[in-house]
């Protein structure tokens, strides 16, 4: 093939190929609709979509660890106890007049020791991470109870909680209560996305790979900038961008960078496809598991300052069932549960699906109870679905 | 004696791509003991699951008589209720169950759905009494050697009043003692009226026990023997077992060999769960540069086990030896100071060991390579697309493209995916095991023209193959194992599927 011609893809193989990860957001998308038609368009306004984010984020910051664990083929019960635990410890740095960020760059190092203890057992042991992380959920919520005294710790100032709820604003570009910041950090983020695409394009087709056709390309590219202009102009008419959605946003940016582009990404899918195949490759797989282990580890550091600074105090109850909407979070998101499959964005996916009806049914009064209910059913029906897509396409 | 309890007729057995079986006709006699010879891959246990209804009616084409009727099994099942019962090499006891639990697995009577263990308990005694295994019925067979969990297993056999009983190289993992007391024992069935079909690699044995002896090639049966009558041989079982046009033409290539870059000296690796018994026993070895070593020998002989052990002890709970790489002893403790050290291994299990069958065929083809495809730790996707392009089209791996996830791909694509890997990480010796097996005939030309152009190019590689015609075809120098020991060593020049068979079976 000549350098320069165009060569396309077939964009029924390319919507095939692609069917689990558009369906997922699809998915999304209808239920957003169809609780917006349930609460009369309360659930799209700014406040709430606001809200949505905040009450979520940690959970999502937690599905971003979980899916690197599931994707290497194990599982992380512990991240509850272990939120907790790094909650507390969190609180008792500030409490002790260390700064917000010594106690955020030292709640994570906590993390990542822990990871590190979990870690050992998991890789270098070589007990299976179920029970390593069981016995972790034990341990840490233990350790929380003792070193809480099993009374919740208040946090002193107002600047912790800034973390969480607080707002990233420029006060000159705030006119009228509506905060052009978010709008401004929105275009600039989109230009950005806009940019690497179109590069990345040029490049491709420099190579001589293969490339959507280019109406396919400009409707994606429309696409996800309704949807980045969307949430900024939402986040402007409210209180700015809040604080939280920024770290989300670069611990997804990273991670996914991570996983898609990385050796130790690649390594990563490897191991959790075929551990055998991928140790006789020349991986190091031991030190592959270790590694995602500390990194969920730290992960759940990050989660447990944001969310002790959401709730303003340390509670010794805290984090309880995050493990669970985390791993959710990644199956409603496309994993597999026998590894080597699965995305951060998906999990973020499966996070929002799972966020996004938390919060329509809060919002049409129908009560926690329910919420599980309907929850667990999605979780069943996502999870069929995908296997169910899996097996026609071919894929598993 | 001339009423058949076991009567095949015109068998045909296809699987895609291979035909298995081919026109097989066979009678067994009541009450003789009838073995069945041929090499590795002639179609022997094909036909014995065909007969003990693995593969069901339908499958198959030709007709199964046993016991005067012909046979419609579904499964296993269908086969031991007509009194037909076969012991697998691969022993197939319940490992955490005891004697007597495994003797009555699966068909013992209750009432009431509760079982009357004490019942069992006192038969079993009888069975065990009967095949010579003086244990505790209680006891737990994973406890026992494989010997007396072999007799076990011949112990359920009766228990279900077996009439026919098939053997699949049952002494192939005893010792001399132990196979000496099966063999006796089933002479005793014989005496006590059972058939028994025996497969087995160790000719002497069979010319020992047998009545009869088919000898099957290529999915054929060629031939028939009385042994006493026909005063069969060793040698005559042999020219019938290899006897076969060379229906492969490998490529031509100049024979440059250089100096030494690997030498093994008394390897002895240890198996991964017993951890006293030897696999491989004190191998001694080398590889030139430029050449291609093959290593033959029958299915156990513990040419792989070798193998993945001098990989970065990938095999076996520990070995002995001394590994000399370009001169330099050296200590491979993972497969990953292996390839540094500059060895490839290719798998004979693909779908297990070789690839990463949900992942694509760019991704299974670098994954060894990534390091050098990436720089910072990312990796850099043009070159690695470039590099499995590249690949896909010098070996000729037919995928719409290199986005194809590798599990959809044929047997001998996917061989070539392995090899690329393999090839694109680059190693001085290359370790290929079986790489044609279980792929169709052009494949296998193909596979060998991939590895003359490696050893031409000056690198080295280690072929083991089953296939004699392909070590003959392609090596410089043959290695023969048997048993876990290296029994030989025959040139180019002087190499005969004859002369492989004599030193790997008789010596």
């Amino acid at each position: 093939m000549a350098q320069g011609t165009v060569r396309s893809m077939n964009l029924r193989s390319m919507i095939k190929q692609n069917i689990r990860n558009y369906s997922m957001v699809m998915m999304l998308a209808v239920i957003m609709i169809a609780f917006a038609f349930l609460t009369d368009g309360v659930n799209l306004n700014s406040r709430n979509f606001t809200n949505i984010i905040i009450q979520n984020s940690y959970i999502l910051l937690l599905a971003v660890g979980m899916i690197l664990v599931i994707i290497v083929g194990n599982i992380d019960l512990s991240v509850g106890s272990v939120v907790a635990f790094i909650g507390a410890i969190s609180a008792m740095l500030y409490n002790s007049g260390i700064g917000l960020f010594w106690t955020v760059v030292l709640s994570i190092l906590v993390g990542l020791i822990i990871g590190v203890f979990q870690g050992v057992w998991i890789a270098y042991a070589k007990i299976p991470a179920f029970i390593v992380t069981l016995a972790g959920m034990m341990l840490f919520r233990g350790l929380t109870y003792i070193i809480t005294n099993v009374s919740p710790i208040a946090i002193k100032d107002d600047e912790f909680k800034q973390l969480a709820s607080g707002m990233v604003n420029i006060d000159a570009l705030t006119v009228n209560n509506v905060y052009y910041t978010a709008i401004i950090v929105g275009a600039a983020v989109y230009l950005l996305y806009v940019l690497s695409e179109i590069i990345g394009r040029r490049s491709k087709i420099k190579y001589g790979f293969e490339v959507p056709p280019i109406g396919v390309f400009l409707f994606k590219i429309i696409i996800i900038g309704l949807l980045i202009m969307g949430l900024s102009q939402r986040f402007s008419t409210y209180r700015g961008i809040p604080t939280v959605v920024l770290v989300l946003g670069v611990t997804i940016l990273f991670f996914s960078f991570i996983t898609n582009n990385t050796v130790i990404g690649r390594y990563i899918y490897a191991v959790g496809g075929n551990a055998r195949s991928a140790k006789l490759s020349g991986i190091n797989s031991e030190l592959v598991v270790f590694v995602v282990h500390v990194i969920m580890g730290g992960i759940c550091g990050l989660a447990a300052v944001i969310f002790t600074g959401y709730m303003n105090s340390a509670l010794p109850q805290a984090g309880v069932n995050f493990e669970l909407d985390a791993i959710s979070a990644c199956f409603i998101g496309g994993a597999s549960t026998s590894g080597g499959i699965g995305t951060v964005i998906g999990a973020i996916v499966g996070g929002l699906v799972m966020a996004a009806i938390n919060n329509g049914m809060s919002l049409m009064n129908i009560q926690a109870p329910w919420q599980y209910v309907v929850k667990a059913l999605v979780l069943l029906l996502a999870v069929y679905y995908d296997i169910y897509t899996r097996r026609k396409t071919g894929l598993g | 004696m001339s009423d058949y309890i076991l009567e095949i007729k015109n068998l045909t057995k296809d699987f895609p791509g291979v035909r298995a079986l081919d026109n097989v006709s066979l009678k067994v006699k009541r009450g003789e003991i009838h073995s069945i010879c041929g090499e590795n891959g002639a179609g022997k246990s094909t036909l014995m699951s065909v007969i003990s209804g693995v593969y069901p009616k339908g499958s198959y084409e030709g007709k199964v008589f046993f016991k005067g009727t012909e046979t419609h099994y579904h499964s296993v099942k269908d086969s031991e209720r007509d009194g037909l019962a076969i012991i697998h090499q691969e022993l197939a006891l319940s490992p955490y169950l005891s004697i007597y639990e495994n003797i009555f697995l699966g068909h013992m009577k209750t009432r009431f759905g509760i079982i009357n263990w004490n019942k069992y308990i006192k038969e079993s005694r009888h069975y065990l009494e009967q095949v010579g295994l003086h244990e505790n019925p209680a006891t737990i067979v994973s406890k026992m050697g494989v010997g007396k969990q072999q007799l076990v297993e011949i112990a359920r056999a009766l228990s279900k009043k077996v009439e026919l009983l098939i053997l699949d190289e049952p002494t192939s993992s005893l010792n001399d003692e132990e196979s000496e007391k099966l063999l006796q024992l089933i002479r005793q069935l014989k005496a006590q009226g059972i058939t028994c079909i025996m497969i087995s690699h160790k000719l002497n044995e069979v010319l020992e026990i047998a009545d009869t002896v088919t000898v099957l090639r290529d999915g054929k049966s060629i031939s028939t023997y009385d042994v006493k009558q026909d005063q069969l041989t060793e040698s005559r079982l042999i020219r019938d077992m290899v006897g076969r046009d060379l229906t492969t033409r490998f490529p031509e290539r100049e024979h440059k060999v250089g100096e030494v870059v690997m030498e093994v000296k008394n390897w002895s690796v240890y198996h991964p769960d017993y951890h006293s018994i030897k696999v491989v026993d004190s191998a001694s070895f080398y590889v030139r540069k430029g050449e291609i070593v093959a290593f033959c020998g029958p299915m156990g002989a513990g040419r792989t086990e070798l193998m993945m052990s001098l990989y970065g002890q990938s095999y076996g709970s520990r070995s002995e030896g001394e590994l000399y790489l370009f001169g330099k002893k050296v200590e491979l403790r993972s497969p990953r100071e292996a390839i540094q050290a500059g060895l490839g291994y290719v798998s004979e299990d693909r779908k297990n060991l070789g690839l990463i069958l949900i992942q694509d065929v760019k991704s299974n083809i670098s994954i060894s390579s990534l390091p050098k495809l990436s720089r910072l730790g990312v990796v850099n996707t043009h070159e690695e697309i470039s590099a499995a392009e590249r690949y896909k089209e010098e070996l000729r791996i037919k995928t719409p493209s290199i986005m194809q996830l590798t599990r959809n791909l044929s047997g001998g694509n996917q061989q070539k995916v392995a090899l690329s890997k393999c090839l694109l990480a680059d190693p001085e010796i290359f370790i290929v095991d079986e790489p044609t097996r279980g792929i169709d005939v052009g494949a296998k030309s193909e596979i060998y023209h991939i590895l003359t152009d490696i050893v031409q190019k000056g690198k080295s590689i280690i072929l083991v193959t089953s296939e004699l015609p392909e070590a003959i075809g392609l090596a410089d120098r043959i290695y023969v194992m048997n048993e876990g020991c290296i029994k030989g060593m025959l040139t180019r020049e002087e190499a005969t599927q004859e002369k492989i068979m004599h030193i790997a079976l008789l010596n």
